[in-house]
């Protein structure tokens, strides 16, 4: 069982934090509506706005790792330009997606949107914690507040979403592979 | 002790919306820079040449780091005016949603290429 360097770091991006991000913008958005409904009347206690400060803090590392990984890891890979008169475009992704007319769509639509959307992630998700950090348990007496930053939480999960459905299909259509390979086990030998 | 915790508390339940408002316009204001020069980057050759910082990345790398440093000043900024004060949030959350829905819409290639 083996992998590639590149398709290990695709991995460690999509998977590693793009998916972790998806599950954890679920969780950050149930305990947002939990934590400030009218039948949940008493003030957090310290432990449990520590734990969403913290958790909120984590989410934005996760944003702004998974879009620094796939613009200035992956992304280079995905774009690399093959020597003219290159017959197999394996090697590169977006030269060979769009070398047919049933594939390009997923560089111009999807690639496209991806790599613009998926700023809007960490740039909410940020705005977002530093609220929580700022605000903590007083956000209950500021329910615009409170407004915006559950607006931008679902914002950043749609964005997010679309980066993560289009990553995952391009990835099935034209995977980034190459580079170093990595054993992870060795087979048994028939 | 409980005095002490009431008082404090009120203290803290008094702190302006001013800081929260400039975070939040801010997001909406780099939401909407990321669109604005990803638009600006595809229209023009010269500003897609120039935003290329890092040639394996490409334009992208200028577009986003343009749109970071914008976004990171005007929240700085809007701190500084706001943070002792309040604000008129409806207004503030209105502009901003307003800055993110527009900039979630026009990275989307088919209307991005309307420009």
């Amino acid at each position: 069982m083996e992998i590639t360097a590149r398709s290990l770091w695709t991995l460690i991006h999509g998977m590693g934090f793009g998916a972790l991000y998806l599950m954890a913008c679920s969780g950050v958005i149930v305990e947002l509506y939990r934590r400030y409904s009218p039948q949940h009347l008493a003030s957090p206690v310290q432990n449990e706005e520590n734990f969403l400060r913290i958790y909120l803090v984590a989410m934005a590392a996760l944003a702004w790792l998974a879009v620094f990984t796939g613009a200035y890891i992956v992304y280079p890979w995905y774009r690399a330009v093959p020597a003219p008169g290159t017959a197999n475009l394996a090697a590169f992704p977006q030269r060979l997606l769009m070398a047919s007319p049933t594939t390009s769509g997923w560089h111009s639509l999807g690639m496209e949107w991806k790599e613009h959307v998926a700023w809007i992630a960490p740039i909410s998700i940020t705005m977002a914690a530093s609220v929580v950090l700022q605000y903590g348990r007083n956000l209950r007496d500021h329910p615009q507040l409170r407004a915006a930053v559950l607006g931008f939480v679902w914002t950043s999960l749609l964005a997010a979403g679309v980066a993560g459905f289009f990553g995952a299909m391009i990835n099935k259509n034209a995977p980034v592979e190459g580079g170093p390979v990595i054993q992870i086990v060795q087979g048994e030998q028939k | 002790m409980s005095t002490q915790n009431a008082s404090a508390s009120a203290i803290a339940s008094a702190r302006p919306n001013g800081a929260g408002a400039a975070a939040i316009l801010a997001a909406g204001i780099g939401a909407f820079l990321v669109a604005v020069f990803a638009i600006l980057a595809d229209q023009s050759p010269a500003i897609k040449s120039l935003m290329i910082f890092w040639k394996p990345t490409g334009p992208l790398s200028g577009v986003t780091t343009c749109a970071i440093v914008l976004w990171l000043a005007s929240w700085a900024i809007l701190n500084m005016r706001w943070r002792n004060r309040n604000v008129a949030l409806a207004r503030v959350n209105a502009a901003a949603f307003a800055l993110l829905i527009l900039g979630f819409l026009l990275t989307f290639p088919p209307i991005a290429d309307l420009f």
